[in-house]
């Protein structure tokens, strides 16, 4: 297997591409695809301010030191979940990573912010651990990102979630959420512009991408993620895939050329939908996203008088923590 | 040689020499869910392995969506 590019041993081959690269080349591959996706999707300009919402895991690692290579100015925060052990190895693989690189980083634990963690709100709240974690995260990084003056977040969104996403959300025709699919989403309303950059890298790639560049990520998956519909649906993705490699391409950037634009964009608590559906599936209330103000408690933008996140903290800070353990077992 | 694998973590004992196509196929994984790494260094398709081959066969997939919009 030889470099398309030099020639030299290849490490990788890339079906969808009908290409093999070696380290150099699959890096420079890695960069490129990256600045096509910032540059075609309007991403980000030169100088910005950056804040990268880092895991420890294989794509936040990746798209930090693809940010930091390309010379953007990112910055890293990490929030600690309070998901046991995995949470304290994530974090170790975090610092060492922005230690190594001398790069700036921003630490907040739920468990002494906001008096709660995952596996307690999963519990209390009876519902799916990645929903109250989603929910958080998305919360703690917009009011960073307000109150740290910067220009978008960043998350490592790769290829094969946003197709795994899109896929779900056809087979279940969730037009709500369709209309707002797009690797970059505009700041308005208070939220911040958000961003995905590795859109045109699958997770093989970012992962490939780690190994050559020495970045220690962390192999093991969230424990409360396992088995979930999301990875599901990758694995039937990636089955599609080896029989015909480009399909997951084809896929999600199909729908962005030909139909995104057919679906309504809620306007415009966009970065709240996700919690604000799945309250309302949860409880049977009808969320109008379309009015939007100051919530109450934090004065984050919100559909309501309070938004998701401060209803979900009146309801399990200071409650008994659950271990992990529990919580899973009841999956 | 000896094969380490992912999500439980364990360590299997195999036969060489194999490719590592052959190797993925016989294991029933797919090669777009994994990466097989010797010597901190990714091995490609067509690379063979030998019984003193010490590899590890990582998995890519990660999740955690449960809800259609998305994590970090």
């Amino acid at each position: 297997m030889k470099c398309r590019v030099c020639r030299g041993p290849a490490l990788i081959d890339i079906k969808r591409h009908n290409a093999n690269f070696c380290a150099e080349h699959f890096l420079r591959y890695c960069r490129q695809q990256v600045e096509r996706a910032i540059h075609d999707f309007s991403m980000a300009s030169p100088g910005e301010r950056l804040l990268v919402a880092v895991s420890g895991g294989k794509d936040s690692l990746a798209v930090w030191d693809l940010l930091v290579e390309l010379g953007y100015r990112a910055d890293g925060l990490y929030v600690g979940l309070g998901i046991g052990d995995y949470s304290d190895t994530s974090g170790e693989h975090v610092r060492r990573f922005a230690a190594e690189r001398d790069l700036n980083l921003t630490e907040i634990d739920l468990r002494e912010r906001y008096d709660f963690d995952i596996p307690t709100a999963a519990a209390v709240t009876k519902r799916v651990p990645c929903s109250a974690c989603g929910l958080s995260k998305r919360h703690v990084f917009d009011e960073a990102a307000r109150s740290g003056d910067y220009d978008a977040v960043v998350t490592g969104h790769n290829l094969d979630d946003e197709a795994a996403v899109l896929y779900g959300n056809v087979l279940r025709w969730q037009t709500d959420y369709l209309g707002r699919q797009r690797p970059m989403l505009e700041a308005r309303n208070g939220f911040p512009r958000k961003i995905k950059p590795l859109v045109r890298l699958t997770e093989r790639e970012t992962a490939a991408y780690c190994v050559i560049r020495g970045i220690d990520y962390l192999v093991e998956e969230c424990p409360m993620a396992a088995g979930n519909k999301h990875i599901g649906y990758k694995e039937a993705l990636n089955d599609i895939e080896r029989r015909s490699p480009g399909t997951k391409a084809d896929f999600y950037f199909g729908f962005l050329r030909r139909a995104v634009d057919r679906f309504v964009d809620p306007p415009p608590e966009h970065d709240d939908t996700d919690a604000a559906t799945a309250d309302a599936g949860a409880t049977g209330e009808r969320l109008d996203l379309r009015q939007l103000g100051a919530c109450e408690q934090c004065g984050a933008p919100a559909s309501d008088s309070i938004c998701a996140f401060c209803r979900l903290t009146d309801r399990v800070a200071g409650t008994e923590p659950v271990p992990v353990e529990l919580v899973r077992s009841r999956r | 040689m000896k094969v380490l694998l992912r999500n439980p973590r364990r360590e299997i004992e195999l036969r060489g020499p194999i490719s590592v196509t052959r190797l993925l196929n016989q294991l029933e994984l797919n090669r777009e869910s994994v990466l097989v790494i010797r010597d901190a260094t990714l091995v490609p398709g067509d690379a063979m392995l030998d019984d003193s081959d010490e590899i590890e066969i990582r998995p890519v997939i990660s999740g955690g969506q449960e809800f259609s919009g998305g994590p970090a």
